[in-house]
């Protein structure tokens, strides 16, 4: 009883709170601490970060696809970064690949994904009138936009931002004689990321408090939707280990300015001899990709729920093995943290190490099969309504198939001998981790965008939006593994150094115009966004006639999400065409009491114990009432 | 000019599509397609995926045979051979899960499309579905683990003790490779000791120097083991020989090494891709920076009876630059100069 009554309280005093309180500019769009509003900052953010990152991977596809293009038309933008002859400054072309792995790694894939969706669907969906801490909430958009800036800043500077790739390796990374990008630029990759980490973290411990804590009467954890579940579990994920990339950042922060030798060893560089003994190289491996490899899942958790979402909805049916997908969701927390070291197969580490990593990484592939078998489970004799969400729901779950079962080949240690730091990699990563997380994004774009700003994005040019971008996708990624197994390594400027990188320009100028027209869609998709921002059809309150909390909210939800009392839940979310249910749907709101002609066996005893709730839930009611 | 009239063309382009937008928004509002639930555009996409299904099928399968001499790299090592099988038994096992997923994926939308007269089975979950493919999966995966343990464990093993040494040291942006002479022990090395004519950092005191010898090329026996000793002497770099199959980090501070057996001389090599300019080669895989490119070794692989016959005319370093010995103890200066005198036979 105690969630009814905190949650009556909360109503009475945002009802009060109305009356005295008006939003200004400020507080409503910039500092604001409504979750709703963090989540469209988070979002807009997001989508700045993705055109930056996006045109960054088109200048180096040209680079690569058309090495003996002139770029001087580039020159009015880039600068000195262009030599004489028009060609892209291989030091720069690096700080290239650099930036755009962590924009979308960490801006794109991880604050406009998680800090969209995490923020925007938690309250909307537990049914709570806002985060635990609105004003921790609030600050955790503005250390993310502050990292923004600096590294935003980072891209302009004169010796160009950091350039050893966006997993930083030292002494690549620690030494400015080794690469320019290496001084100043990794500098200010570093403070961002300490903002970014900060950020994160205070964005995870309220997503973790408010789903812990702020679940609506009759909210249970076997009752919470999959996209909860799976933003509760990236944010533990994220919680655990976020601090390890800044406990690894910071004592690079100290081998770089204060001498020390954590990971510096033996080093002669610009004819010089460096003090620094002692140190390891791997260590920074270990503790880097001890984040690098949950984070992988931390983008792509969200991304898997918002897609049980969609495909639940839009098939008209349940998802197939709720818990099941829950069981494989944690499973695959779990084991996130203990696969790390296999992206060191061949780094010098003890091979022994390589062998348990080898075992612990296959068998993190089951629980990702399970999900896949779900997904199609739950496609099979549905009722398929291809909303612009759904077509890039099933993108997913194409690209997390195509780029999973290349990490088989990748997670066994033998093979990846050839493999690693291929171009094969490259095709992997992206289409599992990268196109998989962006399309689950774009899916939840598309489908809260009603709930959002109270209008419908246009269908039509989602389609398009849709087939440009899944055919665009494979189109560049697919023939990275021809090139990948062909031993191609990546972060190369150009492959006429080697005979046996010598052919292939057909295919990378192939890739690269792929790259670019699929770069040129998704302007379709802004276009469709921001005019149906404003211009965009009004929604109904539940368009997609779904069954979770959000959709019982008025359609512009105002402060607080639920002008009277916040709902209660009396069933699970997916109950999609129940046999003998009227509608192909009964949202959670519906308590079981009302549908006697469609309950299962088991549903029909918790009808008794339900009214009995009810009656009680009316007496505190009515006992509130009077002390008011 | 050309950019007014670039810029009037591609004005005149976004302003046609925006009016078929608007038209094709006015039509679905006039038809109220907006207000069903699913429009005609449902069947379209339907159909479509199935199309995606066909044509990316055919274009997969046509590019992947049409190519596969230019993407499948002749091996040229022992342990090569398996970790090639074991690619190609991976492939296979999941070219099917990726074929058969696939189809059910693109055919699904196509035959459960959405009809208004039919209702979707309420099928919420069937714990036997889910521990067979829970299970299956695991026995296929312990398959592939099991085979590729054992391969990664034989390759990782301590090299053979008659193998070949030959050391290579990456550094920014270029390889060196230092032979062990005579004595087939590497002297010692201290980065403190890198000068311009000893760029190896060789420690010259340490007897197991003075015969060392260095290389512009890795000439390596065919059918003999070899180990690669390798270092770095700047920032991370990585070995990698593709026709070998070898891979691994060279990382300042941690020597690393990787030990194979070649199994094809270069001139076999030449005659088998037609090639006669073919060279084994090695690149670097581990970003280092401006150069990281450029960093190209050959390797040459000979028959051992030739290989036996080049390592004995190589010249060893203090040969090479009596000055290096400069400095010596007397007992290593003695022996610096045996080898100097013998040199001169």
């Amino acid at each position: 009883m105690a969630t009814a009554s905190v949650a009556h309280h909360d109503a009475a005093h945002d009802d009060h709170h109305d009356h005295e309180h008006h939003d200004n500019f400020i507080t409503k769009y910039i500092f604001t601490q409504d979750h709703k509003m963090i989540g469209k900052q988070f979002l807009v953010t997001g989508m700045f970060w993705a055109l930056i990152g996006g045109f960054l991977s088109v200048l180096f596809r040209l680079q690569l696809g058309f090495p003996d293009l002139s770029l001087e038309f580039l020159r009015p933008l880039l600068g000195g970064w262009i030599d004489e002859t028009g060609k892209l400054d291989p030091t720069f072309y690096l700080a290239l690949v650099t930036m755009h792995g962590t924009i979308m790694v960490f801006f794109v894939l991880t604050a406009g994904l998680s800090g969209t969706f995490s923020n925007f669907l938690i309250p909307l969906q537990i049914g709570a009138r806002d985060m635990a801490s609105g004003f921790m909430n609030m600050l955790s958009y503005w250390f993310f936009f502050i990292s923004g800036v600096i590294m935003f800043i980072s891209l302009f500077i004169k010796t160009g931002p950091a350039g050893g790739g966006w997993v930083v390796y030292p002494p690549l990374s620690a030494l400015e004689q080794a690469v320019p990008g290496s001084g100043l630029g990794m500098t200010l990759w570093l403070v961002a990321m300490v903002f970014f980490i900060a950020s994160s973290l205070m964005g995870g411990i309220n997503y973790i408090t408010t789903i812990i804590n702020l679940r609506t009467k009759g909210m249970s954890f076997s009752r919470l939707p999959l996209t909860i579940w799976s933003f509760f579990l990236t944010a533990v994920i994220g919680l655990l280990s976020f601090p390890v990339l800044f406990g690894a950042a910071l004592l690079l922060v100290f081998d770089r300015s204060f001498g020390t030798s954590f990971y510096l060893a033996d080093i002669y560089v610009a004819g010089e001899a460096l003090p620094n003994t002692g140190g390891s190289p791997v260590l920074f491996q270990h503790l880097f990709w001890f984040l690098g490899h949950p984070e992988v899942y931390i983008v792509l958790l969200p991304a898997l729920g918002i897609t049980s979402e969609v495909i639940a909805t839009n098939s008209r049916k349940p998802i197939f093995g709720y818990k099941a997908m829950i069981v494989s969701m944690l499973g695959i927390t779990i084991l996130s943290f203990v696969v790390w070291a296999h992206h060191m197969f061949v780094s010098g580490m003890n091979p022994f190490l390589g062998s348990i990593f080898m075992f612990l990484t296959l068998i993190i592939a089951v629980p990702s099969a399970v999900k896949v078998f779900n997904y199609l489970t739950t496609l099979w004799r549905g009722n398929l309504i291809f909303t612009p969400a759904m077509l890039f729901s099933i993108g997913l779950v194409s690209f997390f198939i195509s780029g999973g079962l290349t990490g088989i080949f990748l997670g066994n240690s033998a093979i990846d001998i050839q493999l690693h730091d291929t171009y094969f990699v490259v095709a992997h990563f992206h289409l599992v981790m990268g196109s998989a997380s962006f399309f689950g994004m774009v899916a939840g774009v598309y489908h809260w965008f009603p709930k959002m700003f109270g209008r419908m994005m246009d269908a039509k040019l989602g389609y398009i939006h849709f087939w440009l971008t899944f055919t665009g996708v494979y189109l560049v990624f697919f023939p990275m593994h021809y090139i990948g197994i062909a031993g191609f390594p990546r972060r190369y400027y150009n492959w006429t150094n080697f005979a046996f990188t010598e052919h292939y320009t057909d295919l990378n100028m192939f890739v690269s115009t792929a790259a670019i027209v699929t770069f040129a869609a998704q302007f379709i998709f802004l276009f469709n966004f921001f005019y149906s921002m404003y211009r965009g059809r009004k929604t109904t309150a539940n368009p997609w006639r779904s069954n979770t909390l959000e959709w019982t909210t008025p359609i512009e939800p105002g402060h607080g999400n639920w002008p009277g009392e916040i709902p209660t839940v009396y069933r699970w979310p997916y109950d999609y065409s129940k046999p003998g249910a009227a509608e192909d749907f009964i949202p959670q709101t519906v308590p079981l009491s009302q549908t006697p002609e469609s309950n299962l066996p088991h549903e029909q005893e918790m009808v008794k114990l339900e009214v009995e709730i009810m009656r009680e839930e009316a007496e505190v009611l009515v006992a509130n009432e009077s002390k008011h | 000019m050309y950019g007014f009239l670039i810029g009037v063309g591609v004005l005149l382009v976004l302003s046609i599509i925006w009016m078929v937008y608007r038209i094709q928004t006015l039509v679905s509002v006039v038809k109220g397609s907006d207000k069903k639930i699913a429009s005609g555009s449902n069947k379209v996409n339907a159909i479509l995926f199935v199309l995606f299904l066909i044509g990316t099928t055919i274009l997969m399968f046509w590019y992947s045979i049409k190519e596969f001499d230019n993407y499948e790299l002749p091996v040229a090592s022992e342990h090569g051979v398996i970790t090639d099988q074991l690619f190609w038994i991976t492939m296979a096992v999941t070219g099917v899960v990726f074929l058969i997923t696939h189809v059910l994926l693109f055919v699904f939308p196509y035959k459960y499309q959405y009809k208004d007269d039919r209702k979707a089975s309420f099928y919420p979950d069937n714990n036997k579905l889910e521990i067979i493919w829970t299970a299956v999966p695991a026995v296929v995966l312990a398959g592939l683990v099991i085979s590729g343990w054992m391969a990664w464990s034989d390759i990782t093993a301590p090299a053979p003790e008659k193998a070949h040494v030959v050391e290579i040291m990456g550094y920014q942006f270029a390889w060196e490779v230092r032979y062990p002479g005579k004595d087939n022990v590497l002297g010692d090395y201290d980065y403190r000791l890198i000068t311009a004519s000893n760029s190896h950092g060789v420690d010259f005191t340490d007897k197991n120097a003075l015969d060392d010898f260095p290389s512009p090329v890795v000439v390596i026996p065919k059918g003999e083991p070899v180990l690669f000793k390798i270092r770095a002497r700047d920032v991370l770099h990585s070995v990698f020989a593709p026709h070998m199959r070898l891979k691994m980090d060279a990382v300042p501070g941690m020597p690393t090494r990787f030990w194979f057996v070649p199994t094809k001389t270069t001139a076999e090599m030449r005659e088998e891709t037609g090639n006669p300019e073919f060279e084994y080669e090695i690149a670097c895989t581990e970003i280092c920076g401006r150069g990281h490119f450029g960093m190209r070794k050959v390797i040459e692989v000979v028959e051992p009876a030739a290989y036996q016959k080049w390592y004995s005319e190589q010249k060893s370093f203090i040969q090479q630059n009596p000055a290096l010995t400069a400095g010596l103890k007397s007992d290593v200066k003695e022996l610096a100069e045996i080898q100097l005198v013998e040199s001169k036979k």
